[in-house]
């Protein structure tokens, strides 16, 4: 076969030899279909019961200019027989689609690491464009590397041949072949993917069958042509200690869009959901949009600012009132945000951020806007601030949030990221009848009503349905009197007004869960305290830190404002406190100025999320320089 | 108004039960409509006319209280609410009309009123009021037009003059002022119309006529500031020029003004513009006078092009013609999707949904 001339090396196992957990990118083009390719091995991964954890990484850029540096787009997945809770470090497996991408991805690969390269996108002008001025193929660079040199294009034109297609239409069948080979490689039933490009390409015949055929060349040219020695085939044997259930795959804005039915549901009201385009948050909005069986209304506004009154309009009305957006349009929102807070009506305003400050990289993660979430507004108005600490956590953050700001009557700032957003991992899927339903007790009574008249236990106002006979009142930004919920300028009614406020949000931390341990127990050497999305990956680094007998602990805190109400004895229990987030020290800043401790931090804003090992080394580097 | 124009009726409404609609027990009454709060308005302040004259039509509408909502967002104008014994929210600068569109989403079933100024509505708030009236939102604005800033102390606004002078301006502001009826027209706006504070009773049929339409509804209301812009509409709204320095416009009516309506509007068919004409005289006669169409948008646009002192000022129902709302088009669209995908949406099936395993 003349595939097995293009191989360096020849050599083949008989049998699949058997890996705890793998690593692979794929990186191409933004046009090669690489984020489609790695959701479809994701599919087929977690059906083999692996558990797994994915992280796609695209540019801003549409369609980049083809073969340039910064239009590579790519997909990462982790995937194992333990425990999966980060994208992984560095890479098994890289597929390389071009130049560009090999360049850029080039130095993840571990020595030792499969390498699988579009030796057909490797021409003079592919070359030139991701700036090498000879072939890196043919020059050493990536000897270090196992590889699979392939003419893809060659293989997939062959495979589609007499389907009608143009040459075109037959190239883009490329991805499905890699997809093919790697499914091969580390033995995924291709059943399941099949039938789903049968039903994706249903209308299109011709398309549909490319993209089998070429699917089944790839998985062929795994199974037939003699690949290098020590480049599988492999074995990834599921996951065994897996909590028994069902399972689907999910990425954080999925789980948002569910959580937020459910809490619709939970609260047995109708969802206005209403939000202004933005990356990374805008997916979010077509989530809900796509789902207007559940009574969902979607309204995309003309602006953040509208985007956001038009969910407190909702709210007022006596509906579920939802705005989302990243840090930028949290900023333009924030005005109506203290109006929510002083009218005091529930609002869920969901930050999915993105690497900043204002237009900053839009398609990238950091957690730098903690600060926003609990202190950036124009005077004294603290909110309750949560943050999901994985993809699937989005769906109980969603509900959670939705039941403080009922209870509570406030606003609720739910933090997300790029990263969650964008990421997905396996989740059991949970019973809706498992959540205590939480439906508010809207006011109907007249007597002895006024709009801001109290509930002693929550200090929340009454919530009323404009339509209610006998309860018109009017709410509005001017402070109101104590008593009487009429406008008042007195001095010592606004101090009053002021520490209700304040003394109801603060309140809120009776009513949840007290501050629980990941790992150790209190009194640790060390705990490590994280919030968001860095949970996967100090979970990973403590993991190992222990495994080789340190005494460190992982805290990650959910609940952002209020703290939960052990958290600051927690925290002092501890030798010392190293707190790693995606920003310049924000969560660290809050800790020391709450709880007067001396904790020290990590930092990292490149864009992308924390690796198992840098914090594994931080957290003995720290741990050396306090012994 | 002449009894010949009907008005538009006001679209069988599917989500009013018949219980809603009724009329109270004992019939309520202007008073009905204040609430207890001292209103705070300068003395002499048009805003007074002008809530006396909602709170005198409100009994007339047959709409039950508790549905009656009343948003306004900054200003002297906004604190109308806190005047009107309705449902109200006082919202921040510029953003009513989203915060409307918002309660409306929620609960189509209400009867939402819009209370702004030019400040308001067409500076910091334009952007909204752009999107509502595109969207054809069923809101009745209200934009209290006294081309002058007046809760921050009197400095120019997007309606005032070339020239004004002001704390902020103080050689005279030099910027080309905004029409806000040619505003709304521009925006798609299907209903807008003009009223004078003190002229209560025209003012009040095209609030009422504002109500009937279907959709969202404009209009300007001439509002005289006393302290910072006094006579500011002096030149049209004075009791000796009115006659002659105005023109209420009314669907299938000459448009004649004049102490005698000895004065009226013709085309001028090769400049393409309104020109002021007096049957008898100079060979014109009663044919040459244009007769109002107010479904009629080019006509629309040439009377709220009229300025004093050239032309007359036009009032009254300017411009109507009724097009698709838009959260019926919101509500129409979510049923329809749950109708074709089987009624009471499941979230358990959901998440049960596409590629999922058994552990």
């Amino acid at each position: 076969m003349a595939a097995a001339q293009e191989l360096l090396k020849t050599g083949r196992s008989g049998e699949r030899e058997v890996l705890s957990d793998v690593v692979v990118r794929f990186a191409g083009d933004s046009g090669d279909g690489m984020q489609l390719t790695g959701l479809q091995f994701t599919d087929a991964t977690a059906l083999h019961g692996n558990d797994l954890s994915t992280f796609p990484d695209f540019p801003a850029e549409i369609r980049a200019p083809a073969g340039t540096l910064f239009g590579v787009s790519a997909f990462q997945i982790n995937f194992g027989s333990d425990e999966i809770t980060t994208p992984g470090d560095e890479l098994d497996v890289l597929v390389a689609m071009n130049p560009a991408a090999l360049r850029t991805n080039l130095s993840d690969l571990h020595p030792g690491g499969l390498l699988i390269v579009d030796t057909g996108a490797f021409g003079a002008k592919n070359l030139r464009k991701a700036g090498y001025e000879r072939n890196p193929l043919e020059n050493g660079e990536v000897s270090a590397h196992r590889r699979i040199e392939v003419d893809i294009p060659r293989h997939v034109q062959d495979a589609v041949e007499g389907f009608g297609l143009t040459h075109k239409q037959a190239v883009r069948c490329k991805n499905m072949w890699v997809l093919g080979l790697l499914m091969w490689i580390y033995g995924r039933e291709r059943e399941p993917t099949l039938d789903g490009l049968a039903t994706k390409f249903a209308r299109l015949p011709a398309i549909r069958d490319a993209n089998i055929a070429a699917l089944n060349a790839g998985h062929a040219f795994g199974e037939t042509a003699e690949l290098p020695a020590e480049t599988g085939p492999y074995d990834v044997p599921p996951r065994t200690d897996t909590q028994p259930g069902l399972y689907r795959n999910v990425n954080g804005t999925e789980a948002m869009a569910f959580g937020l039915l459910a809490a619709g549901q939970l609260a047995e009201l109708p969802i206005t959901f209403a939000s202004y385009p933005i990356t990374p948050a805008s997916n979010l909005l077509h989530a809900l949009a796509a789902r207007k069986e559940f009574g969902v209304t979607t309204f995309q506004a003309e602006d953040e600012m509208a985007a956001v009154c038009a969910a407190i309009g909702a709210a007022w009305a006596g509906g579920l009132g939802v705005t989302s957006s990243s840090g930028p349009g949290i900023a333009l929102k924030t005005e109506a945000i203290t109006y929510a807070a002083t009218v005091e009506l529930p609002l869920i305003v969901i930050n999915t951020q993105r690497a900043g400050p204002s237009t900053g990289m839009p398609t990238k993660a950091e957690q730098s806007d903690l600060y926003q979430a609990v202190f950036g507004r124009a005077a004294d108005v603290p909110l309750p601030v949560l943050a999901a600490a994985s993809p699937a956590e989005c769906f109980g953050v969603a509900v959670e949030a939705a039941r403080i700001a009922t209870r509570y009557m406030t606003p609720v700032i739910v933090l997300s990221d790029a990263y969650l957003a964008n990421a997905s991992e396996p989740w059991r899927i949970p019973d809706l009848a498992d959540h205590e339903p939480f439906p508010p007790a809207f006011r109907v009574d007249p007597d002895g009503f006024h709009p801001y008249v109290r509930d002693p236990g929550t200090l929340a106002r009454p919530w009323v349905r404009p339509g209610t006979p006998g309860l018109e009142h009017r709410v509005g930004g001017i402070e109101k009197d104590y008593d009487s919920g009429n406008i008042s300028y007195d001095p010592e009614n606004h101090q009053r007004m002021t520490d209700v406020r304040t003394a109801k949000i603060d309140g809120i931390a009776a009513g949840i869960p007290e501050q629980a341990l990941e790992a150790g127990e209190a009194g640790s050497r060390l705990a490590v305290v994280g919030w968001g999305s860095t949970w996967g990956a100090i979970h990973q680094a403590v993991r190992r830190v222990r495994a080789d007998g340190l005494d460190v602990a992982h805290v990650h805190v959910r609940n952002l404002w209020p703290l939960p109400r052990n958290l600051g004895a927690l925290l002092r229990s501890f030798g010392s406190v190293l707190v790693p987030e995606l920003n310049k020290g924000q969560f660290l800043r809050l800790l020391r100025s709450e709880f007067l401790i001396d904790a020290a931090g990590v930092s990292k804003v490149a864009g992308r999320p924390f690796r198992v090992g840098e914090l594994e080394a931080e957290i003995r580097n720290h741990l050396e320089g306090r012994s | 108004m002449n009894a010949a124009v009907s008005a538009p009726v006001r679209l069988p409404d599917p989500r009013s039960t018949p219980d809603a609609a009724a009329a109270p027990a004992t019939p309520l009454t202007a008073k009905d409509f204040a609430t207890d709060q001292e209103v705070r308005w300068c003395p002499g302040c048009g805003d007074y006319a002008i809530l006396k004259t909602i709170q005198q039509l409100m009994p007339q509408l047959g709409v039950p209280r508790e549905r009656l909502v009343f948003v306004s967002g900054i200003g002297c104008a906004a604190r109308f609410p806190y005047y009107m014994d309705t449902y109200g929210m006082h919202t921040i600068h510029g953003r009513a009309p989203a915060f409307a569109t918002g309660v409306k989403l929620a609960n189509p079933e209400l009867d939402v009123w819009l209370v702004t100024g030019d400040g308001d509505g067409l500076s910091i708030g334009g952007n909204h009021l752009l999107h509502l009236l595109r969207r054809n939102v069923d809101v009745q604005v209200l934009l209290f037009n006294n081309e002058a800033y007046g809760l921050t102390k009197g400095q120019y606004s997007p309606t005032s003059r070339e020239g004004t002078r002001t704390p902020s301006t103080p050689e005279g502001s030099v910027d080309h002022p905004v029409s806000p009826l040619a505003f709304a027209l521009g925006a798609g706006a299907r209903f807008i119309g003009r009223g004078i504070d003190t002229v209560r009773p025209r003012l009040a049929e095209v609030v009422r006529r504002a109500h009937a339409h279907r959709g969202a509804s404009f209009i300007e209301i001439f509002q005289n500031c006393p302290v910072y812009n006094d006579g500011a509409f002096a030149a049209f709204t004075a009791r000796e020029r009115a006659p002659v320095a105005q023109i209420e416009v009314s669907h299938g009516e000459p448009l004649r003004f004049g102490r005698n309506a000895e004065m009226g509007l013709r085309l001028d068919p090769r400049r393409l513009r309104l020109e002021v004409v007096e049957p008898g005289r100079d060979g014109m006669t009663d044919e040459d006078v244009c007769i109002h169409d107010e479904t009629n948008r080019v006509l629309a646009q040439l009377l709220v092009a009229m300025e004093s002192p050239d032309l007359p000022v036009a009032t009254g129902v300017v411009y109507c013609d009724p097009a698709p709302e838009f959260v019926d088009a919101v509500v129409a669209q979510r049923e329809g999707v749950r109708e074709a995908r089987g009624g009471i949406a499941d979230l358990d099936a959901l998440l049960r949904s596409g590629h999922t395993w058994r552990v």
